[in-house]
């Protein structure tokens, strides 16, 4: 049970056979997703885009917190490898009736499914789940509490290494929101493991996690200081809710400081590239000049999250396959030598 | 007389200097003679002690018995016995029960099912306002004389400084001790983990040093101005510890205790998420560790259990959707002698820190010496055995040390000479 999240998802051999977090995940592992969305985006762009890896199987998207946009791209990922897919809206049914985290779990496992594509508000959720189901379910995080949204980070590095053609020596810049972020914490990670020169993060004081260095990254607290010679730049979505909870005096002060401008992406190199995970909040996190501007690469984001899920999807699924027979092969050598 | 004899046992008892093997005899509930058999009577019964080593009993400064309320979780007979299997033969019970034991009638039926089941003592603390709500003084008075040794905020909040101004004021009038837990919750509010870098990679929201830390400095200077007898439950931090020397060097009497659990964890036992370490006081960095220690063996802290039963199911969930707390009492002598063995405790101090203090503070007799009532712990310090769920008294088998092995054991508890495990 105290097992390291970063383990939890390896099978004996270090194959994938659950996604919870880029943590501890080795660069040969990472670059493996990466080339396996790269194969994938050639099938997207194919007049019959599906292909049979996860023919027979049953994906259940578990989403306990609303997300239109993350469900969908898992949908059509697990359809496009051929999965039988079934949508649960929790957030709007069981749990909410009082039916606990586990009780919802043991009757999704009578239903015999493959892959539970799991988001949930509480950090760890995926990873309580990875350890509360029977053997031979697939974990997906979509996104944990703060914690991690491991396949949101790795259709990133996608974007930077399609378009900036390695991560190796970039200098990344993550700006705004990082205390809630689980797609920032799950960007450094991959980020540095794959070889970035640099990942900073940019933002107020009141928004920056305490010991942020832990994360690996160097904290910025002005535009003008960290992005300076950055090859990327990440905005993130700015919350709401921040300006009641005494973190944020208005969003208009934030955009003054923080809002990526056409001023203050001049700082960066002339051939940096803009990020955004999406949904934008035009004039808050960035202005529609540089949003729709050259630079951006959040249109294309989009559509490389399809292939990285897939990618995930059909790694873990094989990774789970794998234990099973090892484990089937096991127990004939053991009725074997019995 | 008839006596009971326990021979060749090394009887350890800082309060009397004393640290050897002799044999000691009980008769009447009291300890007749040490070192010598007594002039005339008989021997009822003997134990050979040999190896062991008869300490005075533990006396926990606070325990959470979950009866009247949750039976799921405990009651008081399955808890105070689980209490005698950690070597206490007195527990002081919080007062977050259901209903909130801040009336004589909750104290009488706690009192009661105590000693019906006869295990080790409770030592009700009453609870401070009505309801634990922070805001009405509970009938202080009238709870003291129901048989509270000291009234407690249990963690919750007062409404404002003004309340615990006043509290501070009635209690010193009838000099009711306070056992008070420092937390201001508008700092610690969703927090469910220290707030340090381990919470910042589990991207779990934390409980700063300073919730800790402010609280205690409002409670330090209303006791300078009220007068009032404070007990500081549960200290977590270095820095409250700081407070509390500095306290005391300007002449006011203010002791404190710390959970066991943050004597042996820190904030890395949360890496994994894994939901038994979901504690308050959470654990704190190891710096706030080493620090406690060392309070410890200066002998300027106590320590308690924090002892907290729950159901399998208030666990079974995502780190900061399970109930916080930890048992501990089934458990409690091999984690604090795991702190001996690694030379960050000496025995002194741990049975200073667990028995003689606490007596001290309580006004309770609990010293190997003639006279005294026989309230000791036969500990055996070599038995090994695996933590399993099977062999706890506890209803809570919450503890992360369920399939590890453990050194050290209780092998007997006399309360007033009655042998009650």
């Amino acid at each position: 049970m105290n097992t390291d999240p970063s383990q939890v998802q390896l099978t004996a051999n270090g194959r994938l056979k659950h996604f919870l977090t880029t943590e501890g995940l080795s660069r040969e592992l990472l670059t493996e997703i990466l080339d396996t969305a790269d194969s994938f985006i050639s099938t997207q762009e194919r007049a019959v885009k599906k292909v049979p890896l996860l023919r027979g199987k049953t994906v259940v998207n578990l989403f306990f917190e609303n997300s239109t946009r993350t469900r969908s791209t898992f949908e059509l990922a697990a359809k496009r490898l051929s999965a039988d897919i079934l949508n649960l809206d929790i957030a709007r049914s069981a749990t909410s009736k009082g039916e606990t985290l586990m009780d919802t779990l043991w009757n999704l496992e009578a239903m015999y499914s493959d892959m539970f594509v799991v988001r949930h508000a509480d950090s760890g959720a995926a990873h309580f789940i990875a350890e509360q189901v029977t053997p031979n379910v697939a974990i997906i995080n979509a996104g944990d509490g703060r914690h991690a949204h491991p396949t949101q980070a790795m259709l990133d590095m996608l974007t930077i290494r399609r378009h900036k053609a390695s991560i190796e020596g970039k200098v990344v810049a993550i700006v705004g929101d990082i205390l809630h972020s689980r797609v920032a914490r799950s960007q450094i990670y991959a980020l540095n493991t794959l070889g970035a020169a640099e990942v900073r993060v940019i933002g107020p004081g009141t928004l920056l996690p305490k010991d942020t260095e832990a994360l690996g990254c160097k904290a910025f607290y002005r535009m003008e200081d960290g992005l300076k010679d950055c090859d990327v730049i990440i905005m993130l979505r700015l919350q709401k809710e921040r300006m009641q909870n005494a973190l944020l005096p208005s969003e208009g002060e934030f955009f003054k400081l923080y809002g990526l401008t056409e001023q203050k992406l001049a700082i960066a190199r002339p051939d940096a590239i803009v990020m955004h995970p999406g949904p934008i909040n035009r004039g808050v996190e960035i202005e529609s000049a540089v949003a729709d501007g050259m630079q951006s690469v959040i249109l294309n984001q989009v559509s490389y999250g399809i292939a990285v899920r897939m990618a995930v999807m059909s790694m873990a699924m094989s990774g789970q396959q794998q234990e099973k027979n090892e484990l089937l092969a096991a127990g004939q050598n053991d009725q074997e030598e019995a | 007389m008839r006596y009971l004899h326990i021979e060749n046992a090394r009887l350890i008892d800082p309060s009397q200097n004393l640290d050897e093997v002799c044999d000691i005899y009980v008769a009447g509930g009291r300890i007749a003679t040490i070192g010598h058999k007594p002039a005339s009577g008989e021997i009822e019964q003997s134990i050979n002690a040999q190896g062991q080593w008869l300490v005075p009993g533990f006396i926990d400064l606070g325990a959470h018995l979950a009866d009247p309320g949750y039976p799921q979780k405990g009651t008081i007979a399955s808890e105070t016995r689980a209490a005698c299997a950690g070597g206490f033969t007195h527990v002081c019970a919080l007062p977050d029960s259901k209903p909130v034991a801040d009336s004589s009638a909750v104290i009488q039926q706690v009192l009661e099912k105590a000693a019906q089941a006869g295990y080790a003592s409770v030592l009700p603390l009453g609870a401070v306002t009505q309801g634990l709500a922070g805001e009405q003084l509970a009938n202080m008075y009238g709870l003291r004389e129901a048989g509270c040794v000291a009234l407690s905020n249990a963690r919750q909040p007062f409404k404002d400084s003004y309340v615990l101004r006043r509290v501070m004021e009635y209690a010193a009038t009838y000099d009711i001790p306070l056992f008070l837990q420092a937390e201001d919750v508008s700092l610690s509010d969703g927090g469910c983990m220290h707030e340090g870098p381990v919470a910042t990679r589990m991207g779990l929201s934390g409980i700063p040093a300073t919730a800790e830390s402010i609280a205690l400095a409002q409670i330090i200077l209303l006791a300078e101005q009220t007068g009032a007898r404070i007990h500081i439950s549960q200290v977590s931090c270095a820095r409250s510890l700081q407070m509390l020397s500095q306290a005391r060097q300007k002449g006011l009497n203010i002791s404190a205790d710390t959970p066991l659990a943050n004597l042996v964890y820190t904030d890395a036992a949360v890496t994994g998420y894994n939901s038994q370490f979901n504690v308050r006081p959470p654990l704190r960095s190891d710096a706030d560790r080493q620090a406690l220690l060392a309070a410890v063996n200066n002998g300027e802290l106590a320590i308690s259990s924090n002892h907290r039963p729950h159901e399998i199911a208030a666990k079974k969930a995502p780190f900061a959707d399970a109930e916080a707390g930890m048992s501990m009492f089934d458990f409690f002598v091999p984690l604090a002698l795991q702190l001996v063995s690694s030379n960050e405790l000496s025995l002194a101090a741990l049975i200073r820190a667990v028995s003689n203090q606490p007596a001290q503070l309580l006004g309770l007799e609990q010293a190997l010496k003639e006279g005294s009532w026989f309230n000791a712990v036969l500990l055996d310090p070599t038995a090994s055995r695996l933590a399993d769920e099977s062999s706890m008294h506890s209803k809570g088998t919450n503890s992360p040390l369920i399939g590890s092995r453990l050194e050290g054991a209780v092998s007997a508890v006399f309360a007033d000479g009655r042998r009650v495990f």
